[in-house]
């Protein structure tokens, strides 16, 4: 087990590395000059040679591109995500302010995800073939093509245009007001989750309706067991492997759909400062934030196959 | 050697060609699975309607018709006019040729340099190790964040992309391919290829790749709709096909900004989007289970 977990780590950190090779390598692989870009594009058709040197050296970019890498990289471990071109502030401060919207988005909708997924799945399979069975099955299917942009738009005219029950736009801090944060948060979080409660509860159908025609089951049900725990202790824990593996590969869709969620919504999310950041070529944030999404990714992927280890004791590389 | 598989000495295609082969069993599959059906019916409705924009819109979609802004639907205006006048039906039609475009460019160019990178990262043990941590760190960034940040690179225009989905896209094909070829390279027909001295490129491609092709066909299906997907959600940031062309994305963007006064602006682009990807996943589904019974059971 330990050393399963010391063989996971290691594999981790080149794939970390390779992560930040190419997230430092798109400002580097942009055409033009560093300088140009950093400093706006029409800086350089007024500036001078001397300028453009000088301007060069305040932002590092005169340096060979091994030592502005390793200064780069190595200032993610000591807090220090560079500072953006379009505000001068640090992305670190940036970040900041915009991280609990982000989490919060996430989080809630991962939370609705499982908790409705699951047991439409283990329903599903349970009642194989049953119009509940049937129903679960074409919300699978639905769900999962509707761009979650379009859902929240219908979410929006229907349940705050029409009929008024949630507000618009915006978000309240968990901390100024817990009803109004979970108020401003329902239709984001609803129109953000759909697809993976569709995902979710497919994968779950799926990896129960073999787990239920497996031997134990039988001899479970014949030594008089209820059907309850039936479905939870003996085949819903022998059936979420794969359920796992789907939550945790699912992370980097979240967050993308989380980007069009906040667009969507007017949430001051992390996913909004990487669209205006891209607009405005604003290499620094976009590197930040992509260090920092793909990070939380490789990291919980590395927590889930450890959870995946204690979930089945016969996991072994 | 043609039209017997390998290693095992059984014919797989009768005299009648492998096509007629083929077209039975797309028959057979259909009829087994209505599903399946359904979406290729739809399927072929949307890309008609896009292939036939010229020919069945109402109006010229780039037409400004400024007396006519923000209407609703009407029996002038099927889907209504946006902010300028402008037919959103006719868009919608156009629009369609946009996404489809990309969709179908995408699977294909996803297909190729998936089926080369996998081939030789699943053959070669060396490079495998390398090629594969690559594209674990691709994959490692949510698909939209890291088609944005290239954008920012490269610059919007539908050539760009097509380019940034299919990077992006393509480490899910490699994957794919790669373990096809680690459970084939070992087999005795490929075995056999390599004691006759036949050159790894041929061993790779008339022997290996072949046997990788129904998963892979099954995946390009999929990535055909997802990456339709992703154009939209490009466009409707603003950062994919430039505003002037119409493209259902950028009518959703336009939609966006017009939304409590004219909510069917985004509404009909994206709900022939939805209808679009939904059908594209229904014919995967279903490819899936007629190419490989033993998933058939599952959902």
């Amino acid at each position: 087990m330990q050393g399963y977990i010391v063989r996971r780590v290691l594999l981790a950190i080149p794939v970390f590395l390779a992560v930040s090779v190419i997230t430092f390598s798109l400002m580097q692989l942009a055409p033009g000059d560093p300088a140009a870009i950093l400093l706006g594009g029409d800086f350089i058709e007024f500036a001078t040679e001397e300028d453009i040197r000088q301007a060069r050296e305040a932002l590092g970019v005169d340096r060979p591109a091994v030592v502005q890498y390793l200064d780069w990289f190595t200032g993610f471990f000591r807090g220090d995500l560079g500072t953006s071109l379009f505000t001068g502030k640090p992305v670190s401060e940036l970040v900041g302010h915009r991280i609990e919207t982000t989490v919060s988005v996430v989080l809630f909708s991962l939370f609705i995800a499982i908790a409705l997924g699951i047991p439409l799945g283990v329903l599903a399979a349970w009642k194989a073939n049953s119009w509940l069975d049937r129903g679960v099955m074409v919300f699978a299917v639905v769900g999962f093509a509707i761009p979650v942009f379009w859902l929240a738009f219908n979410l929006i005219w229907l349940f705050s245009l029409k009929l008024g029950w949630f507000p618009v736009f915006g978000f309240v801090s968990i901390t100024d007001n817990v009803g109004e944060f979970f108020h401003h948060l329902a239709l984001p979080a609803a129109a953000l989750a759909t697809a993976f409660i569709a995902l979710i509860a497919r994968m779950t159908r799926s990896s129960m309706l073999e787990v239920l025609s497996e031997d134990y089951i039988r001899t479970a049900r014949a030594k008089g067991l209820g059907e309850r725990v039936v479905l939870a202790r003996h085949a819903l824990r022998n059936a979420s492997m794969p359920v796992v593996t789907v939550i945790g590969l699912s992370f980097a869709t979240v967050v993308t759909g989380s980007v069009l969620t906040e667009t969507v919504f007017g949430l001051p999310g992390m996913g909004r400062l990487f669209v205006g950041a891209v607009a405005d070529r604003d290499f620094p944030v976009i590197q930040g934030l992509m260090m920092i999404f793909a990070g939380a990714y490789v990291f919980l992927n590395l927590a889930v196959d450890i959870v995946y280890a204690y979930l089945d004791p016969r996991v072994t590389y | 050697m043609a039209g017997v598989r390998p290693g095992t000495g059984i014919a797989i295609a009768p005299p009648g060609g492998k096509w007629a082969t083929r077209f039975s069993a797309t028959r057979r599959a259909l009829r087994k699975n209505p599903n399946m059906a359904v979406g290729f019916a739809i399927l072929i409705v949307v890309s008609a309607s896009a292939l036939f924009a010229t020919q069945i819109d109402r109006w010229e979609p780039g037409f400004l018709n400024v007396a006519d802004r923000l209407e609703a639907p009407s029996a002038t205006h099927w889907f209504g006019t946006d902010n300028t006048g402008r037919d959103i039906y006719s868009r919608t039609l156009h629009g369609g040729r946009v996404s489809l475009l990309v969709g179908l460019s995408v699977a294909v160019l996803v297909t190729a340099s998936g089926m080369l990178i996998g081939l030789v990262s699943g053959y070669y043990r060396r490079l495998d190790m390398f090629i594969q941590r690559f594209m674990d760190a691709i994959m490692s960034f949510p698909t939209l964040l890291l088609a944005l940040a290239l954008i920012a690179m490269l610059g919007s225009s539908i050539e760009n992309v097509i380019i940034v989905i299919t990077i992006v896209d393509t480490p899910r094909m490699v994957r794919l391919v790669r373990a096809q070829v680690l459970s084939l390279r070992d087999q005795p027909f490929v075995e056999a290829a390599r004691a006759v001295g036949a050159p790894v490129s041929r061993v790779l491609l008339l022997h290996v790749a072949p046997n990788t092709l129904a998963p892979v066909m099954v995946q390009a299906t999929f990535i055909f709709a997802s990456a339709m997907l992703v154009e939209a959600a490009l466009s409707f940031l603003g950062l994919g096909i430039p505003p002037d062309q119409a493209s259902w994305g950028n009518i959703l963007a336009l939609g966006r900004t017009f939304f409590q006064q004219a909510f069917w602006i985004a509404f009909f682009p994206g709900l022939v989007l939805s209808i679009s990807v939904l059908s594209i996943n229904l014919v995967g589904d279903g490819l899936r289970d007629a190419l490989d019974p033993k998933l058939a059971h599952r959902g």
